[in-house]
Order: structure tokens, then C-alpha cells, then sequence
């Protein structure tokens, strides 16, 4: 039997007043890509910013490989882990932002050595080449002495991929990292993250790009007002989606 | 209009002029280093959310650059003995320096901060960097960068600030100045020559600081 890897119960997370995540429930087996589709405001990007806690959240639980994320209950109280212990477990995903959010005074291989120096606790020359051949991996070995600024939108998400995955995460979050991209630089972007999907790396994407979604991913969550809408394979999903929200929303995001 | 240029006499004391412009380098350098310390500190403390550290950070702003330099100078110099602070000219000026250069640098970092994208910090978080990490290899970098214009007006003035220790009688260039004034009577000749140090001594440490900027510049 495959393992699971991330085991979500009943999420809850409000801004103040607004809840906008109303108890989501999600369990993702190793190896597997789930695209997490849905309208802006639905919550796809915050619950992706809870399981490495960018986001704080108030109710329900996240387990990564049997962990508990961020929160401990010690004697009937929830609290809040200690700041190098929720650090120690942001380490175990990897995210790549909509922005890239490349460190932008760094060379491309810096910003790939920084954590694996910072946080792997490697030398200057194991972690040069690990970020090495992770450049050559994303096709940019021969950009790795330049700066994000020299470099185009898909070439800089490129980077900020191979950087999160160079720390050897069990987990990888994408946050519509297409979204910020010229359409001609977009095929680059998912050719790099379908390359890691048929490595078995287990991925979290919330993507506008369904046909990539259809083509990539192994299940498909549809969120709805805080909520999963439904979900499923997407073969399935993408042709007869059960409900009215989802048949709209497929229908107003031009998948065809 | 009897008034005819000599500049001998003045060139006669040119060395305690120029002994006066080293001491006013090394009041501006020390008070400046405490300043960048106490106005980094400072800056993190106004742009904090524990609002412990972001009122007194507030108030000391609020305070110091609402007071002309000229009266802490003196403040403490006179006043601080009476409440039983006893300390000498140079260091109760650099003191008061450092403690008026804080209150400005303080103002001068927190737009550096507050210029660093939020994303930068997410970024390092995602990759298990702890906030202190974040802090010295991204945020820093980062906003000393996007200050270092304003950061080196800032250091100009502080340097031309130093002039007020005339005031306690520290010997640094105006305070000499004034001396060779008084002992040769040329009044204009002093004061330009005077002005002159402090110029070329200002445009020196422009020239040096855009020299930083250029080398830390990002290539793009």
C-alpha cells in the first residue's frame, strides 16, 4: 500500500471575521499530484499557505508523515510550536510562489545554496554543486552565476522551483506559479514541474492552467466557499462534474 | 571695503584646523557606529507588531527629533552632572550624538524595511530559515541597499552636526576655527578656509558612500 503523506482534518482558518476555510478535510498518499482548482476567494491558496504554516490557522489539524504541523495540544490547550520547530517543519515541503520571489541581491546558485547551507547545515562546496545539478535540471546551469533580475519570469521560476526542491522536500507546493508569467514563458514552467511529477515527487499545485491540471495531476480538488467541492480523478471530474458550481466553473475558465 | 585677503596667518594654524577636522571625523564616526546600532534596533521596534516595543520606539523618535541637537548637547553636558552623570566633553557629545543619529537613523532603516517585499520573508520561511536567519541574510542586505542614498545625506548632516561640540568647547574644526579667528583676526579668510574642510570633507564622504552603492548595486 502506497503511505500517506499528508493527512488534513477539518481546517479551519478565519481573518478575523471571515472564516475561509470552513473544514476542509483532505488525505494525499505519497507519489501523488493533486491539483487544487477553484475561483479566487475560494481558499485553495490559503489552505496550501497553512500546511507550511504562512498561514496560522484556527481549528482542525495537518499531519505530514505523521507530524503534526505547527500546533501541539499540551494538557487540553492548542498552542503554537516553538519558532525553530515549525521552521524545522516548513523544511520538510518546498513552495514555489506566484511572485518567484527569488532573493533578488543572490546569484541563481545562492538563492539554491542558502537553505541548504542555512538549514541542511552543507558546506559552500557540497551545496554548490547540489544546486548545481538542480539548475542543470531546470535547464539553467549556464545561468547559475547570474541575478533574478537577469534573468526572464520563466527562467526565475525555474530557479525558485529547483531552490525549494534542492532542499529534498517530502512535499512540494506550487501557488499558481504561472499566474505572474508572460503566456509564451508558461510551457517552460509546467514542462519542469511535469518532469517532477513523473518522478514521483508528491505535489500540491493550485493552478488556473486545467488543461495541464487534467494532463498532470493524479486527483483534482474543486474548493468552493472554504470548502471542497468535490473531488476525484480528473478524467472524471474534467468530463461529468457532478455538481452545478464545479460544471460552471470549468464552463467560465474556457477548459475545452 | 579696507578689507584685504591674507590668508598667511590662517595657513600659519592650518594643522590645528586640520587636528580639529580629525577630531570631528572621529565624533561622527563613533557617534554614527553607536547611532547605526541604536537606529537598527530602533527600526525593528517601530515596525514591530508587539506593540511593547513599538511604543517606546515611538516615543524616543517622538522625542529626540523634536529637540534641536543643540539643546540635548547642552542638556547633557550641564545638566546630566546635576543628576549626578558626570561625563567628559567628548564623551557626553558623541553620547548625545549617537543618541540624536538613532532617533534619525531609526526613521531612515524603517523605510528600508518597510520597502523590503513581504514575499522575501515568506520565501526564506518556506525554505525553514528561522526569523533571525531571514533577518541577516535577506532583510538586511536588502534594505541597506534601498537606504543607502538616503543613508548617506543622513550621515553628511550628522558629520556637519558635529560642529555644535564648538558649543562645549570639544576642539574639533569649528572650535578651532573660532580660536584662530579670535587670535588673528581674519575673520573671513578663517571661516573660508573653514567651510572649505568641511565641503571637501563632505563631497570625500559622499564620493566614498556612492562608491558602496555602486559596489553593492544588483546587477540587473
Amino acid at each position: 500500500m502506497t503511505q500517506t503523506l499528508l493527512e488534513i482534518r477539518d481546517l479551519h482558518k478565519r481573518y478575523g471575521a471571515v472564516e475561509v476555510l470552513k473544514g476542509v478535510d483532505c488525505t494525499m498518499a505519497q507519489g501523488e499530484v493533486i491539483s487544487i482548482i477553484g475561483s479566487s476567494g475560494s481558499g485553495k491558496t490559503t489552505m496550501l499557505r497553512c500546511i507550511n504554516m504562512l498561514e496560522e490557522f484556527q481549528g482542525g489539524s495537518i499531519r505530514i508523515d505523521g507530524q503534526e504541523i505547527g500546533y501541539e495540544t499540551v494538557g487540553g490547550v492548542r498552542r503554537r510550536k516553538k519558532e525553530k520547530e515549525i521552521a524545522r517543519q516548513r523544511a520538510m515541503t518546498g513552495m514555489a510562489f506566484q511572485q518567484f520571489n527569488l532573493f533578488p541581491h543572490m546569484t541563481a546558485a545562492r538563492n539554491v545554496m542558502l537553505g541548504l547551507i542555512k538549514v541542511r547545515g552543507m558546506g559552500r562546496d557540497e551545496a554548490r554543486s547540489v544546486a548545481e545539478k538542480w539548475l542543470d535540471r531546470v535547464g539553467l546551469l549556464s545561468r547559475m552565476d547570474h541575478y533574478p533580475g537577469q534573468l526572464s519570469g520563466g527562467q526565475q521560476q525555474r530557479v525558485a522551483i529547483a531552490r525549494a526542491i534542492a532542499m529534498n522536500p517530502k512535499l512540494m507546493l506550487f501557488d499558481e506559479v504561472t499566474s505572474a508569467l508572460d503566456p509564451e514563458l508558461v510551457n517552460e514552467v509546467l514542462q519542469v514541474i511535469k518532469g517532477l511529477a513523473e518522478d514521483g515527487m508528491s505535489m500540491l499545485l493550485v493552478t488556473h492552467e486545467m488543461r495541464f491540471a487534467y494532463e498532470v495531476s493524479t486527483r483534482v480538488i474543486f474548493m468552493n466557499q472554504g470548502r471542497i467541492g468535490e473531488e476525484g480523478n480528473p478524467r472524471e471530474m474534467f468530463v461529468k462534474p457532478q455538481t452545478k458550481r464545479l460544471a460552471e466553473f470549468l464552463k467560465s475558465s474556457s477548459f475545452n | 571695503m579696507g578689507y584685504s585677503l591674507n590668508f598667511a596667518a590662517v595657513w600659519r594654524s592650518f594643522d590645528l584646523l586640520l587636528e580639529g577636522l580629525a577630531l570631528s571625523l572621529g565624533l561622527a564616526f563613533a557617534a554614527i557606529l553607536v547611532g547605526c546600532v541604536i537606529g537598527l534596533a530602533t527600526a525593528f521596534g517601530l515596525v514591530s507588531k508587539n506593540i511593547a516595543f513599538r511604543k517606546p520606539a515611538g516615543l524616543y523618535v517622538t522625542v529626540i527629533r523634536n529637540t534641536p541637537i543643540l539643546v540635548l548637547v547642552l542638556f547633557s553636558y550641564f545638566a546630566l552632572p546635576q543628576l549626578g552623570v558626570r561625563l567628559g566633553k567628548i564623551e557626553s557629545f558623541v553620547l548625545t550624538l549617537a543618541i540624536y543619529s538613532g532617533a534619525y537613523l531609526a526613521e531612515v532603516f524603517r523605510g528600508g524595511l518597510l520597502s523590503v517585499p513581504p514575499g522575501q520573508r515568506e520565501a526564506g520561511l518556506a525554505i525553514g530559515l528561522t526569523e533571525m536567519q531571514i533577518r541577516t541574510s535577506i532583510i538586511l542586505p536588502l534594505m541597506l541597499r534601498n537606504v543607502l542614498p538616503s543613508l548617506s545625506s543622513t550621515m553628511i548632516s550628522l558629520f556637519k552636526d558635529t560642529s555644535l561640540a564648538a558649543a562645549i568647547a570639544v576642539p574639533e574644526l569649528t572650535f578651532e576655527a573660532r580660536k584662530i579667528n579670535v587670535e588673528t583676526f581674519r575673520v573671513i579668510e578663517t571661516w573660508i578656509v573653514a567651510s572649505c574642510l568641511y565641503v571637501a570633507t563632505c563631497s570625500v564622504l559622499a564620493a566614498l558612500l556612492r562608491a558602496v552603492e555602486r559596489r553593492l548595486a544588483v546587477p540587473r
